[in-house]
């Protein structure tokens, strides 16, 4: 019996073996202050995987280091093999291609509408004829649930359809993996589980890689293959592994009450917490 | 300092509060830099500054020549909307700015002269100060005004948004994306509008003398017969190395926005103040240069 449920977990993971991004030693800062330090993960291909912590701890700038847009103090991140710090020019370009992003805010151009936004990188970085642009970016709208909002200017969206549309405009050059920072945050439970199906419909029918920046638990019990839990207190990982092995195994009493959504103990046992997240009462 | 009488509920939120924190954050909140902290300070900002305007200079004369030869890939729809809001719009603001100083300055300069009875001269000054200093200079002026400030605003907003960190990992180059059609399209219509407010300047200017009873003819041989085409061409080279200035800086300032609305505010105003003062000061360098020319 215990074997059984031994290779009932392997199995899934058998799909993951290919490691499509690795981080080395990634070692993170502004200016002076460290954020992240000494940091090594990897994501296998086909995976959903969720970098999560409390608020500061470093998740969006670990992302950011991730797709090139800041260079890490040291270490190395390697994308489908190539290394994206030290690439420049065609090389960079050739790794970005292979990626697709989804920010915080969607950052959709607000003086384009919908279809114009998911044109763009067709029309910027492919020789394809316009139609076939058109074809192509209003089925990416379709496939977010977005079909007939062509026209639209962001603006005149929701928050969950600029969310969507953002997805749509990552997807256009249909990148290997897809980076998405907090895509449910501020978004309703119904239009958060819109998104998280969504998410999983793309993973399990075009065999997306998903980095996922998020602290929404229901979406991460609902999407994540695999985990990292960052803290702000040690600099880097705390926690690494599936999303309810986490919650109902895990050595580390914070990472549980993480999952748990449970206030600080211990030490920090407080009914009031400071503004810099350490909870003191002295009575 | 001591805290009393508070009621219960409140007296535990001040117990969890260490005074020793807040001593420690009045203390750095009064710490004086000293001088030569100071000085080391603002030479650091000033030399950062210069650095990126150098490397901005370097960008945007890259994506120029790339855009030169690329000239497909410029995004001409978006260059032809810069320039018609930043030129075509213009025009109302410019035509009311110059017709009202060639009137104002027409007036001011007849007074003195109608003593020595030269009045008619206004035509010649007119046409001298309009064509050479400010028809360039007013425009340029606008431009900065409402141009370099919508730019800063544009690019700062994107920024903030993320929409600059968008195009970037789309590998989109920014200043190619963005900046190039700007500076293109202002580069374009600034003489166009340098020209027209020489003219509606002269014009303003006709109207003084044509009131004080000159025929409208005269007038206008007076003109040409004080300028030749070194005055026009003079002022319109300078208009084009202005249209550059102010539509540079102004993007250079959005592309430099922090995070915040703020930002957004403080860009939009470092782009106007910056704009104006690079505007006159090259102005400045170009009149000792046209002097010792002979322009």
């Amino acid at each position: 019996m215990q074997s059984s449920i031994t290779i009932w977990v392997s199995e899934p993971m058998s799909v993951f073996q290919d490691t499509i991004i690795r981080v080395e030693n990634l070692t993170a800062a502004y200016g002076g202050t460290v954020v992240i330090e000494n940091v090594s993960f990897d994501v296998n291909r086909g995976e959903v995987f969720v970098i999560l912590g409390g608020s500061g701890c470093g998740k969006s700038t670990l992302m950011k280091h991730m797709i090139g847009l800041y260079k890490p103090r040291s270490g190395k991140i390697f994308i489908d093999g190539e290394d994206i710090v030290s690439a420049e020019g065609d090389e960079r370009l050739r790794i970005l291609r292979k990626i697709g992003i989804s920010y915080q805010n969607g950052a959709l151009f607000g003086s384009m509408t919908l279809l114009e936004n998911v044109r763009l990188p067709l029309e910027e970085l492919t020789d394809l004829p316009s139609q076939a642009i058109d074809l192509i970016a209003m089925m990416k709208l379709k496939l977010v649930g977005l079909k007939g909002f062509g026209n639209q200017m962001p603006s005149e969206l929701s928050g969950g359809m600029q969310k969507r549309a953002a997805i749509a405009r990552a997807m256009a050059l249909d990148p290997d993996i897809l980076f998405l920072d907090e895509p449910t945050a501020g978004l309703d439970p119904i239009t958060s589980a819109e998104v998280d199906q969504l998410i999983l419909s793309l993973t399990h029918n075009l065999k997306v890689t998903f980095v996922i920046v998020t602290h929404e638990l229901p979406s991460i019990y609902a999407i994540a293959d695999r985990l990292i839990m960052l803290d702000k207190g040690v600099k880097g990982i705390v926690a690494m592994g599936r999303p309810r092995e986490l919650r109902d195994h895990s050595d580390n009493p914070r990472v549980r009450q993480f999952f748990n959504r449970e206030a600080g103990s211990g030490e920090s046992d407080s009914s009031f917490t400071t503004t810099d997240g350490d909870a003191r009462m002295e009575k | 300092m001591e805290i009393c009488g508070l009621r219960a509920e409140f007296q535990q939120l001040l117990d969890i509060f260490d005074p020793a924190e807040f001593e420690e954050h009045q203390k750095g909140k009064h710490k004086p830099t000293s001088l030569p902290e100071q000085v080391g300070r603002e030479t650091f900002k000033v030399l950062q500054e210069t650095r990126a305007l150098i490397a901005f200079v370097g960008e945007l004369g890259a994506a120029f020549v790339h855009a030169f030869l690329n000239p497909r890939q410029v995004r001409w729809k978006d260059a032809f909307f810069v320039a018609e809001t930043a030129g075509v719009n213009a025009l109302p603001i410019i035509a009311l700015l110059s017709f009202l100083a060639g009137l104002i300055i027409a007036f001011q300069a007849a007074i003195p002269m109608r003593q020595f009875g030269a009045e008619i001269f206004v035509a010649n000054l007119m046409a001298l100060i309009m064509l050479r200093e400010l028809g360039p200079l007013l425009t340029a002026i606008v431009l900065a005004g409402r141009s370099g400030s919508a730019f800063a605003a544009e690019l700062g907003t994107m920024k903030v948004n993320e929409e600059i960190d968008a195009l970037s990992t789309m590998g989109l180059d920014p200043v190619r994306f963005l900046v190039v059609i700007r500076v293109l399209a202002v580069l374009v219509m600034t003489p166009l509008l340098t020209v027209f407010s020489d003219l509606v300047g002269v014009i303003g200017g006709s109207v003084v003398l044509v009131l004080m009873g000159y025929p409208p003819i005269t007038y206008v041989h007076q003109v040409l017969s004080s300028v030749d085409y070194g005055d026009l061409v003079g002022g319109l080279f300078k208009s084009f190395v202005f249209a550059i200035l102010v539509a540079g800086i102004g993007c250079l300032r959005g592309l430099q926005t922090k995070t915040g609305a703020m930002a957004v505010g403080e860009s939009t105003t470092r782009a106007v103040v910056s704009g104006i003062v690079l505007v006159i000061i090259t102005d400045g360098i170009f009149a000792v240069l046209y002097y010792y020319l002979g322009i």
